[in-house]
């Protein structure tokens, strides 16, 4: 059993490719079709293209403040092996999971040019909006899972967090329900290294942030979170459990965020260049497309094809967004507090409109 | 029809529900196997089962939490918190995430929880066991804040809680837990949210209060009748959203106002009333509204509870301050 195999605290990590995409452990290399392969890479250039983009339009003033994936785009192995019937429950970098499950993409762009749309999910797919105090989530995905289990139904819930987030007393509390109640949950923490500036070495005393698993009664697993294969073959692992009722998972997936923590950020303030020179060198994409090349699923002709249409893509769904965007009326402000507007909020909304008329245009 | 306190009204209202909706289910510490300390959820283990009526770890932020998850996946969750000095841990849960997954998301994701705990004074109880924190609540767009001041209504208002499509944060004056017994209907019946309710009509003052307060209202209109002074009692029910029509009809019709809580004065319920009041009726009141409140202090222990408190003796100097006006 993979758990059992790659305990943390023997100072073992689950990898399947090194850093220049050799495999280097074949056991372990997933069944995995060509058509997901390039699913996979489709998803980690679409998200790479997305925050280039996103970059550009917060820099121009068309968006606000965003974080970045860059460097964690391995990400999308976690949502690849996820089913639709699975739920996720995000914090706030896990664009590239929201990709793979076939989230639109404007929805992203719309988040961040400050429209609450952008969290309007379609009906069928089951991913929770980003969560931005942090580790609250956690919560959230426990509760839903136990749910699931009630109701019968076998899904598994994911949720999502930073090495910061483990600190928070939620992802205590979670955890900790989550083992009591054997819920169907797999907690994917993405250990960057920073809180925003703050090391790992100084959110925990835990030598491994999966070791915290145990003290809960589960598993935990750390995976070299630069290997996409690596994050698939512990995902796939922690959803098994889950689906067989054998409780929650907990996935340390260890990798860098080659980025600021958002674009608020100068992360020049606490870390060395050649800190991220060193990172540079297990560049997720990188490694991913030369074993891609390696195993002949992707030709230099097919990467400038996906690079592409990535970016046809991602053209389109901004301006999506800037036309949701441009369609909000100050109606969207009072509409959804409750299912039925009740009167106080009625004669405030009218106060607005009067308000509005006065000023002869919207205050925007 | 029988006749029963509060603990038992909430407690069939849970039964009855939990009969009817197979969704239900009750989170909370000690609510299973001990029924809790309050003995609210009495019963409902044996009946429902331990996977719909569960003893959680001790965890207000899980307990709060889990259940938005469990609304969220299509669950009805019902969270008992334990004491009203125990919620806070669970406020980031109440604040960031059940009060405004609706507005988040546009609807796609709701959150129909009812959160209920013991709150208020008067029981002798430990520190951080007898607070009246509502304002907080009030005071967070998306939730809806009631509280009952009967048995009756206590069963009514919680079955509407129970089918409401929002959060519901349902607070329960554990002073009168078991001091008021009614006759109470065992059929279903709901009391719909959001609407006062004229427990006496009067044409003099109008004592707008909720809660435990009702009854020293109640206890201070008597004495004042025999004065001749004549008091209309409004019990809110819901204090958010406020059923302001019954507010204004009320100080409309007697000009005079005296706003009845325990919590805390400043920015408590009764500076929205008269806040209110003022806006809409100022030229029908013979008298500025008067506040008969709890002080803005911490909630003294018990040797103290009783000065702290507003009574029946308060409420009449409060009365007869706006009526020599």
């Amino acid at each position: 059993m993979l758990f059992d195999e790659y305990d943390p605290r023997d100072g073992k990590q689950v990898q399947v490719l090194n850093k220049d995409g050799l495999i280097i452990n074949s056991q372990l290399e997933p069944k995995l079709s060509d058509d997901d392969l390039l699913k996979l890479y489709d998803a980690m250039i679409t998200v790479r293209v997305m925050d280039t983009r996103a970059l550009s339009l917060q820099r121009s003033g068309r968006m606000g403040t965003f974080a970045q994936v860059t460097g964690q785009e391995a990400q999308v192995g976690v949502g690849l092996m996820m089913k639709k019937s699975d739920w996720m429950f995000p914090s706030f970098r896990e664009t590239g999971v929201f990709v793979v499950r076939g989230t639109p993409l404007h929805l992203f762009f719309l988040t961040f040019m400050g429209s609450e749309e952008g969290n309007r999910m379609p009906e069928d797919l089951h991913n929770f909006p980003i969560s931005v105090p942090v580790a609250t989530q956690t919560l959230h995905a426990v509760g839903a899972g136990w749910a699931a289990k009630i109701k019968k139904e076998k899904i598994a819930t994911v949720t999502f967090l930073g090495d910061g987030g483990t600190s928070e007393g939620d992802f205590h509390e979670a955890m900790n329900f989550a083992g009591v109640m054997k819920a169907p949950t797999v907690f994917v923490c993405q250990n960057n290294q920073y809180a925003i500036s703050v090391p790992r070495s100084k959110q925990t005393a835990s030598k491994t942030i999966a070791e915290k698993a145990f003290a809960y009664g589960f598993p935990g697993i750390q995976v070299d979170g630069n290997d996409v294969l690596a994050v698939c073959v512990a995902m796939k692992a922690a959803l098994e459990r889950a689906y067989k009722g054998e409780g929650p998972t907990l996935l340390e997936l260890v990798t860098y965020r080659l980025c600021p923590h958002t674009t608020s950020d100068d992360p020049t303030l606490y870390r060395s260049d050649d800190e991220v020179k060193e990172w540079e060198k297990k560049d997720p994409v990188k490694r991913f497309a030369a074993y891609l090349k390696k195993k002949r699923v992707l030709t230099d002709a097919q990467e400038e094809l996906i690079q592409k249409k990535a970016e046809e893509k991602v053209n389109e769904a901004v301006q999506k967004a800037e036309d949701v965007r441009a369609a909000m009326e100050i109606e969207d402000i009072f509409r959804y507090t409750f299912k039925t507007m009740p009167p106080h909020l009625k004669e405030q909304l009218d106060s607005l409109r009067q308000t509005q008329s006065l000023r002869g245009k919207p205050n925007a | 029809m029988p006749e029963m306190n509060m603990v038992d009204a909430i407690n069939l209202a849970l039964h009855q529900e939990m009969e009817k909706n197979k969704d239900i289910v009750v989170l909370g510490e000690d609510v299973g196997r001990e029924g809790g300390v309050f003995r609210v959820t009495a019963g409902l283990q044996k009946k429902y089962g331990e996977e719909r009526v569960i003893d959680t770890p001790l965890s207000e932020a899980g307990i709060v939490g889990s259940a938005i998850g469990m609304a969220v996946y299509g669950l009805r969750p019902v969270a008992e918190i334990q004491f009203d000095g125990f919620v806070h841990p669970a406020f980031d849960q109440l604040i960031s995430h059940a009060s405004r997954l609706r507005t988040r998301t546009r609807g796609r994701f709701t959150c129909p929880l009812v959160v209920r705990f013991p709150y208020g004074g008067g029981i002798r109880a430990l520190e951080h066991h007898s607070d009246s924190f509502e304002a907080l609540y009030v005071h967070t767009p998306g939730l809806k804040v009631v509280i009952p001041s009967t048995p009756y209504d206590a069963k009514g208002l919680l079955i509407s809680a129970l089918r409401d499509p929002d959060p519901v944060i349902f607070m329960e004056p554990k002073r009168i837990y078991r001091a008021i017994k009614q006759e109470v209907p065992t059929d279903e019946y709901t009391v719909p949210l959001g609407k006062a309710d004229i427990r006496r009509s009067g044409s003099d003052v109008t004592l707008i209060c909720y809660g435990a307060l009702v009854r020293e209202a109640e206890k201070a209109a008597d004495a004042l009748a025999s004065e001749r002074i004549s008091c209309e009692i409004l019990d809110l029910r819901t204090v958010s959203p406020m059923d302001r029509d019954a507010i204004l009809t009320s100080v409309k019709k007697t000009g005079r106002c005296v706003v009845v809580h325990e919590a805390p004065r400043t920015a408590g319920l009764g500076a929205e009333i008269s806040a209110l009041i003022m806006e809409k009726v100022l030229l029908d009141l013979k008298a500025p509204v008067e506040r008969v409140t709890g002080f803005d202090t911490v909630m003294p222990l018990y040797r103290l509870e009783a000065e702290y408190l507003p009574d029946s003796f308060r409420i009449i100097q409060g009365v007869k301050k706006v009526m020599s006006f």
